[in-house]
């Protein structure tokens, strides 16, 4: 009976530490979400003057950010695309042929994933300008394609790992060639793998602040603006949007679980 | 086609692995390999007047690392980190190992719950905490509300703001490597080492942790080297008074103008990074779990 006690008591506790632990997590999205319906028209934004859904409206006047966002999300396309496709060759080239200089090709991998992103963007920035590549679009998507790729190939790898190299070699001895073979077979064993470093390359993007501001040029993406308007306050308008971003990735998230979720957990 | 390889050879072997690994390896060369060479080549060189960047070997911009003001803010971007970690580690082992081993059928939820913040995007949620602490903020008006305080407080611009904000924006690559180790522990192990008399604590520290210990390593990998470099937490939520490595290297290659000196201060983050990764490898830590 006491130890019954002892046992529900600590359990009350691990659910108190777990709520305490996800309020800290949401404390700043509910801030953003509650400042998006913010009455104040005056710098920097912060105290409350009522509710008003007026931001929602007035965001689609604000071109310059609705600019921004749209660089944000073709960058993050691209990128993602580019990324996938470069990352998915390389990791089943790098499993299945020998070569010289692969181990060197693999630590080169792990710079971008361990190096502080800071390094990664001066870096780029320092070549680009010396190779005097105009900044903007296209070193944005150099500089994302550049940090994504690793993480493809970590996903794709750990794929392979489990993989029957025989199917293939079925395949071909039943008359399929290597270009068939890798679209019908490999590929569709190598999907979810594929898929899950594709999301984590278009989280990294969409979000990438550090390695954007050194090497964006005039070209603004979303977090960018951000950055620019913290000094003088950030305005509700940018709580909007963000609020909006918010509540379509959850939305997508809960259409999706049933897809995505569920085959992994079968795999754990 | 090169006359070393037959025809054979070639189609079977050389063209697909060019074609396959070809694209990645002139990428990791052009954009990783070079531009680090550069930049490590750069931090020996000097400027002219004109903020031109002259290429003469000079020892000048490591004699300037020396500088007693940056040693500073490396001891202190070394403590922010430090005590970063820590924090991470203190509040993500736990966590995880509830969420991990709850057999509550809301578990991919309570996974998915952890994942949802970061995707908005991280300088407004950094922002967002700025606004939460600041003079006229959420937590000082409740404070006032309920005569706790009577003058608003000061949080802000300090270096525990600056901690507060790395362990919020890091805690994820902390929870997710640990969430998948302890996910991976064997239960009838667990019941093993209590049915054979070992209290909950020993059981903790001869069993679970020696078992989960590669998450605590990578975790900790993942969360004490970017904090060397967030400088945007530091500017925001620090306000110039508790300024990491990654801000004095921001000056130099925006307003300060000087990218030898940037490149030669980057040079200490590269170094620091190889030191810790190579400590990983000695502790076992696979590199390909820092990837997740």
């Amino acid at each position: 009976m006491k130890r019954e006690k002892k046992e529900k008591r600590k359990r009350i506790l691990n659910v108190i530490f777990c709520a305490i632990v996800y309020m800290f997590l949401f404390l700043p999205i509910s801030v953003i979400v509650v400042n998006s319906f913010n009455a104040t028209n005056s710098k920097p934004y912060l105290s409350w003057k009522g509710f008003t859904f007026d931001w929602y409206i007035k965001l689609w006047e604000n071109d310059a950010l609705l600019e921004a966002f749209g660089n944000t999300m073709i960058i993050a396309i691209v990128s993602t695309v580019l990324a996938t496709i470069i990352g998915t060759l390389g990791a089943v080239g790098m499993y299945r042929y020998k070569f010289k200089g692969k181990g060197i090709i693999n630590g080169l991998l792990y710079i971008p994933v361990v190096i502080p992103e800071i390094v990664l963007g001066i870096s780029l920035l320092t070549i680009f300008s010396n190779a005097n590549i105009p900044r903007g679009m296209l070193t944005l998507i150099l500089s994302h394609v550049t940090f994504c790729v690793p993480f493809v190939i970590f996903n794709v790898r750990a794929r392979l790992n489990g993989y029957d190299n025989s199917i293939e070699e079925a395949s071909m001895d039943l008359g399929a060639n290597r270009i068939v073979t890798f679209f019908e077979i490999t590929l569709p064993v190598l999907a979810p793998g594929i898929a899950g470093g594709a999301l984590l390359a278009f989280t990294l993007s969409i979000d990438d602040v550090i390695i954007s501001y050194f090497v964006n040029g005039q070209t603004k993406t979303y977090p960018l603006k951000v950055m620019e308007s913290i000094k003088s306050g950030v305005s509700p308008d940018v709580n909007a949007l963000s609020t909006i971003i918010l509540v379509a990735t959850i939305l997508v998230v809960v259409v999706t679980q049933s897809n995505i979720l569920k085959p992994k957990s079968k795999e754990d | 086609m090169s006359k070393k390889y037959s025809k054979h050879q070639w189609k079977a072997n050389v063209l697909p692995a060019i074609v396959t690994v070809g694209p990645v390896t002139v990428m990791l060369v052009l954009l990783v390999a070079v531009p680090l060479l550069y930049v490590a080549v750069m931090s020996f060189c000097t400027t002219d007047n004109y903020y031109n960047v002259v290429f003469r070997f000079s020892l000048e911009n490591y004699k300037k690392l020396m500088n007693p003001d940056y040693l500073r803010i490396y001891a202190q971007s070394i403590i922010i980190a430090f005590m970063t970690t820590v924090i991470c580690i203190l509040i993500g082992y736990p966590f995880s190992y509830m969420i991990a081993r709850t057999k509550s059928r809301k578990k991919q939820l309570l996974y998915m719950l952890v994942i949802i913040p970061f995707w908005t995007n991280s300088l407004i949620r950094i922002y967002g905490w700025r606004t939460f602490l600041g003079t006229n903020g959420w937590l000082n008006s409740a404070l006032q509300a309920i005569h706790l305080t009577k003058e608003p407080l000061n949080f802000l611009y300090k270096q525990g703001t600056t901690v507060l904000g790395m362990v919020y924006c890091l805690i994820p690559f902390m929870i997710l490597p640990l969430y998948t180790a302890i996910e991976k522990l064997d239960g009838n192990l667990l019941e093993a080492s209590a049915d054979l008399g070992a209290r909950p604590v020993s059981t903790f520290f001869e069993v679970i942790l020696p078992l989960t210990s590669s998450g605590i390593f990578s975790g900790s990998i993942m969360v004490f080297i970017p904090c060397l470099g967030y400088f945007f937490v530091a500017n925001i939520l620090g306000g110039g008074n508790s300024d990491v490595i990654g801000n004095l290297i921001e000056r130099q290659f925006k307003s300060g103008n000087n990218w030898p000196l940037g490149a030669a201060l980057s040079i200490i983050l590269i170094i620091v990074t190889l030191i810790l990764v190579r400590i990983y490898q000695r502790l076992g830590g696979d590199m390909d779990s820092l990837g997740v």
